[in-house]
């Protein structure tokens, strides 16, 4: 006896042992897990995510709704539809309750995507796209063939059709070996396409497997032509007991006796109004199943049929049997309900209520549908994207057809993209005279709440008739109110059965109904594919300074600042951060420090008017600045508020180096570059980026000349030949480098700029110098913040100008304009209520004030809404100050000075006083030495 | 200078497989180029380099340095190591009193050399743009997205590509082409 | 979405960055505007469900400003000129 006691006689293949639910079967190679499982008669694999009724295998291939499995072996997946999982030997899978679960183990395998182009897509192998793919292949053009199956062909192996006189299995396969030589082809199998989204870009995923590079690959086709061949998938009926294991469509019912050899049944009811279900009960007659009768909605019944009764002009009113079909009921039209009807034993009930063309695709590219009354229907009309659909996806329904349809889009496509198709006739095909259908979508009945529109979400009559009853009239308000169309399946075989129920309950016509928006994904995709290459340690690029290998060879830990990787402090044996960065500050302040500086952005501006860009884009006057010298500079947005800093350097007459903040380089070339190109085109001045030209080093503190006078031997360092904001070129450390006095901690301080091949060099003779303590971003934070020196984004938001950093001193009164300038006169930026940049001071000395915190002007919360006064946006330990402090936007104040606020932290209402922003050396002493 | 300079800036062991090199190409010298195309500097300087300035998009010209379209008024020079002076001093007293930007910015960008008939595979892992030889053969460039690094791409013959990336990225953009270079190279799986 | 750049040709919309609204000129005497005349200009911009010119920057190529027309509704780009031209005459 066979161990697979519903596969087909003389069905043989390479056996492969998985387990599901616990038990351990076998299937062959090609099997589906959902033919294994029904050639071991596993009926009920699933149960439904809110009834919790059991669900068998419905479909054959991407339509399924019901078969949902979680793989848990060799990989966890969740959420995988059984008619679509390959099986493989060692597989292990279970049913699901309706919803699936991420795993919380980590995915070690690879997912990547790749970038392709061609003249002519296809989308689909079966008849009409293998033909596309040939006559289009045929002219030259690149052809990309795309198909979501293991093997070629489409429903031919379903349905076991003959070709040129070969089984369609066997056309295709010699169809796929001529495309295959041809060099500008390229056959992607196992390709799912699941969006089709502007100017013909289209995204597929590639189901590569477990032994390939990556699991799975995302594919991005740009294609000038594309050839939709997506086919049909064949739609249910709603009629009482409709989602039982063991109800399937007619044509699944067919493609698992063809394709896989599987018996879906023993004896079986064929529910149709269309000729296509005799086929199938054809085809399963010859395989061994008996067919009890063949149900038939029209009156006159379809084509002659020789085998069981058929029971024309009637309907199945109802299905028995708690875990799968034992009996289904069948009365005539209109029924009496179960009650009048005949019972009629069968394990199995096929079902056909028509055909629904694959035009998800079509309809996401934004092409519209029109609604076909003699096909019951929706069909592909008018397009903006240069598209051709071809075959049953725009309703043919012989093959014949299909074969010549898709040779004709292809050729037209080719010859569209500009290529000459040749003249290959087209694979022919023996055409069958088909009754014409007719389309019902419910059988009448007293109660509908066993009438199932939707299997996935658990969608019935009576849930749709509770939305029209409650006044929805459209179908995407029904779809939403009920579920119905927004699972995994995006409603493949319930998105039309939806819209004719909606239909009849309403009196409308399904042409004047519609049907809901396509979206993208067509089939479920994971994030891991999604995300391909961009994850873990590639996730987002990491950017690093020459220096970078040195900070981590110090045990420098890392700030991340945009993509760059900055040291953020270098802890010695036994410190936290608190202690290195009071180290660190204290050797600046004492001694001399070292910083590695080389991310601010720099760009090189050229040109006679140069000094006139600068003039426009920063708020202060840098034309009268002298050549030889640096100005700190902001630069504001139109509405006055604070786009960057930094510091402007006159190199020449006609030549300057602007710096910007970390973050904002590119965004203030491309700045830059905006005014100049869409406003003031007729300035003459080029500007370059150089940020990473140039290596930087900050030395800083009262022993940095010292420092520098070791290493320039040739440069004069005294205070006097080398005054503050001026630079002087000169060789250090037998470097070429240009040397600025700037300073951002406000002590004596250098920043050293050399070729980045050389900003190694430099740094280790820096630190060869023995004076001098490397300090990272949190140092230099807490040394530019006891100076109230602002960070832009992190003291300033999207409604800071330069006046409430304090900065009115870098605003010119003498300039006409600047950009920002006519928002500073406005009213509202001259309000005394404006948040100003205030220092805070904590009346306890060594408490840590958490940045974003609120002030309030009450040592009690009053009732909400409380009225808040600003909040902390930076808070250090200062070294300097001997304790804590913090910077914060506080409206109107700097007319607080003194003041005594609050900040609440949890329950506490922490006291502070405000200060001045500046609370070291407000002087300025210190900058010379 | 006291030291030798640095390792190159990516910094990785070259992959030489039948299908399939990758390596650093260092310190090459780059001079950035900026004026009016329709000036009368633009002949002079196409003059001192020895090919006009490419005025397709797109495109490069070459002497004994490469002359790179970056944009309708800018161009990169790109040259052998060691010859950023050289290059600066040709250009600028070629342009005279022109407006002319001249900028060294051979430190800005370092060069990976993708090659081999596997190169455009690889390549296409991470670049949106056709890389058909029909489309993006050699005498191209094209300043584009390779994963998520921006890049200056040039075809060279005979399957050649040089990826020019700036410094900092170019430790994300050599681990990614490593990645996607395993399938490429043999021993692995396909 | 493919955007024509007017030098590089059709690139991918990841390579550029978005300006909007295109025509809307910096005023040449800011001073001379009243606070309402100035805030039109910063804060009022059109939103058109249809043909809609506007500002494009090829960011990650040649770094060049210009103008398309794009339907808003469709993403179809009806026209592509240079920073400064005038905009075409509608389809």
């Amino acid at each position: 006896m066979t161990r697979q006691p519903f596969r087909r006689d003389g069905h043989r293949g390479e056996t492969l042992r998985f387990r599901f639910d616990g038990r351990d079967y076998e299937g062959y190679r090609g099997d589906t897990l959902a033919a294994a499982l029904l050639a071991n008669g596993v009926r009920a694999v699933a149960t439904s995510v809110r009834l919790g009724r059991p669900r068998g295998v419905f479909a054959a291939w991407t339509e399924e709704p019901n078969a949902l499995v979680q793989i848990e072996h060799p990989f966890p997946e969740p959420m995988l539809q059984a008619t679509t999982v390959e099986l493989y030997d060692g597989l292990v899978a279970r049913g699901l309750p309706g919803k699936g679960r991420l795993s919380g183990e980590a995915d070690p395998a690879r997912h990547d995507g790749v970038y392709a182009h061609c003249d002519v897509l296809v989308v689909g192998a079966g008849p009409a796209g293998l033909s596309a793919a040939l006559s289009a292949a045929g002219s030259g053009a690149r052809v990309v063939l795309a198909d979501d199956r293991p093997v070629p062909g489409g429903s031919l192996p379903d349905t076991a059709e003959t070709v040129d006189g070969l089984p369609g299995a066997e056309w295709a396969a010699a169809a796929l070996a001529e495309l295959d030589g041809h060099p500008e082809v390229r056959v992607l199998a196992r390709t799912g396409v699941l969006g089709y989204y502007d100017d013909n870009y289209l995204v597929a995923v590639e189901r590569r497997g477990e032994r390939a590079s990556s699991r799975e690959r995302l594919w991005r086709i740009r294609a000038r032509r594309v050839v939709l061949a997506t086919g049909a998938h064949e739609r249910s009926v709603a009629f009482a007991g409709n989602d039982r294991p063991g109800v399937m469509l007619a044509s699944a019912a067919r493609a698992y006796v063809n394709r896989y050899g599987v018996l879906p049944g023993r004896r079986a009811v064929v529910f149709t109004a269309n000729d296509s279900a005799y086929a199938a009960a054809r085809d399963l007659a010859a395989a061994g199943v008996e067919v009890a009768a063949v149900v038939d909605v029209r009156r006159g019944g379809g084509r002659s049929w020789d085998g069981s009764e058929v029971l024309a002009g009637h309907l199945v009113t109802g299905v028995d049997g708690p875990d799968g079909v034992s009996s289904v009921t069948v009365s005539p039209d209109p029924g009496g309900g179960p009650a009048g009807g005949r019972e009629i034993e069968a394990d199995l009930l096929l079902v056909s209520g028509g055909w629904n063309p694959v035009v998800h695709l079509f309809g996401q590219a934004g092409g519209r549908l029109r609604y076909d009354e003699r096909l019951g229907a929706l069909l592909p009309a008018a397009t903006r994207q240069a598209v051709e659909v071809a075959g049953a996806a725009r309703g043919l329904s012989t093959l014949g057809r299909c074969l010549a349809d898709g040779a004709a889009a292809g050729a037209r496509a080719a010859e569209a993209a500009g290529f000459r198709a040749g003249r290959r006739p087209a694979a022919r095909a023996e055409d069958v005279a088909a009754a014409p259908a007719e389309h019902v979508w419910l059988v009448p009945a007293a109660d509908y709440r066993g009438h199932f529109v939707d299997l996935q979400r658990d969608v019935t009559v009576a849930d749709v008739m509770r939305a029209t009853g409650a006044g929805l009239r459209s179908v995407e308000h029904v779809k939403r109110y009920t579920t119905a169309g927004t699972a995994h399946d995006q409603g493949k075989t319930s998105g039309l059965l939806t819209s004719g129920v909606v239909a009849h309950l309403l009196g409308v016509d399904v042409a004047e109904l519609g049907t809901t928006t396509f979206r993208a994904p067509y089939v479920p995709v994971s994030f891991a594919t999604l995300a391909g290459r961009d994850r873990g340690a590639l996730h987002d690029p990491v950017r690093v300074t020459p220096l970078h290998g040195w900070h981590v060879a110090r045990g420098a830990l890392f700030e991340n600042i945009g993509q760059w990787k900055r040291p953020r402090y270098y802890p010695r044996a036994g410190e936290d951060m608190p202690t290195a960065v009071l180290r660190e500050c204290a050797a600046v302040r004492r001694g001399a420090g070292a910083m590695d500086v080389s991310t601010l952005g720099k760009i090189d501006l050229q040109g006679p008017d140069a000094a006139e860009l600068l003039d426009r884009l920063y708020t202060g006057m840098m034309s009268t600045l002298p050549v030889g010298a640096i100005r700190y500079g902001v630069m504001c947005r139109p509405d006055g508020t604070v786009f960057d800093d930094g510091t402007v350097t006159r190199l020449a007459q006609d030549r300057f180096l602007a710096t910007t903040t970390t973050g904002n380089a590119a965004a203030v070339l491309d700045w830059m570059e905006e005014w100049l190109q869409t406003e003031w085109p007729s300035l003459r001045v080029y500007c370059t980026s150089v940020t990473e030209q140039w290596a930087t080093v900050a030395l800083a503190g009262p022993g940095s000349r010292a420092v520098l006078a070791g290493l320039a031997p040739g440069l004069a360092v005294d205070g006097a030949s080398f005054p503050f904001m001026t630079w002087r070129d000169a060789r250090v450390a037998d470097i070429e480098a240009r040397v600025c006095r700037i300073s951002f901690s406000g002590e004596l301080a250098y920043e050293i700029n050399v070729s980045a091949w050389d900003g190694l060099a430099l740094w280790e003779a820096v630190q060869g110098s023995g004076a001098v303590t490397p300090y990272g971003t949190e140092t230099m934070h807490v040394l530019r913040a006891e100076k109230g020196y602002p960070i832009v984004g992190q003291d300033t938001d999207g409604t800071v100008t330069p006046a409430d950093l304090g900065l009115g001193w870098a605003l010119s009164g003498k300039k006409a304009d600047y950009v920002g300038k006519r928002s500073h006169a406005r009213p509202g930026d001259l309000r005394p209520d404006r948040k100003h940049l205030v220092g805070l001071l904590p009346d306890d000395p060594d408490r840590l004030l958490p940045e974003g915190a609120h002030l309030v002007a009450t040592a009690r919360l009053p009732e909400p809404p409380v009225p808040a006064l600003g909040h902390v946006t930076s808070s250090y330990r200062s070294a300097a100050l001997g304790r804590t402090f913090a910077l914060a936007l506080v409206s109107g104040g700097r007319e607080r000075v003194g003041e005594r606020l609050y900040v609440p932290v949890g329950a506490e209402q922490v006291p502070v006083t405000v200060t001045r922003h500046v609370l070291y050396d407000p002087e300025g002493a210190r900058r010379d030495g | 200078m006291t030291g030798e300079r640095p390792s190159p800036p990516a910094r990785f062991e070259p992959v030489s497989d039948g299908d399939l090199r990758i390596a650093e190409v260092p310190f090459r010298t780059q001079v950035n180029l900026r004026l009016d195309p329709g000036g009368p500097a633009a002949g002079d300087i196409g003059r001192a380099l020895g090919v006009p300035l490419p005025a397709e998009p797109g495109t490069y010209g070459s002497a004994d340095v490469d002359v790179l379209w970056l944009g309708p008024d800018e161009w990169l020079v790109v040259g052998e190591p060691g010859r950023e002076r050289e290059l600066e001093t040709r250009l600028r007293d070629a342009a005279g009193t022109g407006h002319v930007a001249v900028t060294d910015v051979s430190a800005q960008r370092t060069t990976l050399l993708v090659a081999g008939p596997k190169a455009r595979d690889l390549l296409a892992h991470g670049c949106a743009l056709d890389l058909h030889p029909r489309v993006f053969g050699p005498g191209r460039c094209a300043q584009t997205m390779l994963a998520r690094a921006q890049v200056l791409l040039v075809a060279r013959d005979g399957d050649e590509f040089m990826v020019l990336v700036r410094p900092s990225f170019a430790g994300y953009l050599v681990a990614w082409l490593l990645d996607a270079a395993a399938e490429y190279v043999s021993g692995q799986p396909g | 979405m493919l955007i024509p750049c007017p030098w590089c040709g059709p690139r991918d919309e990841a390579e550029f960055h978005y300006g909007g609204q295109a025509h809307v000129a910096y005023p040449a005497d800011p001073a001379a505007l009243s606070d309402a005349e100035w805030a039109r200009y910063l804060f009022f911009r059109d939103n058109p469900k249809g043909p809609f010119a506007e500002r494009w920057s090829h960011a990650a190529g040649c770094r060049r400003w210009f103008n398309v027309v794009r339907d808003t509704a469709t993403n179809e780009i009806h026209a592509v000129y240079r920073a400064g031209g005038q905009r075409p005459v509608s389809p």
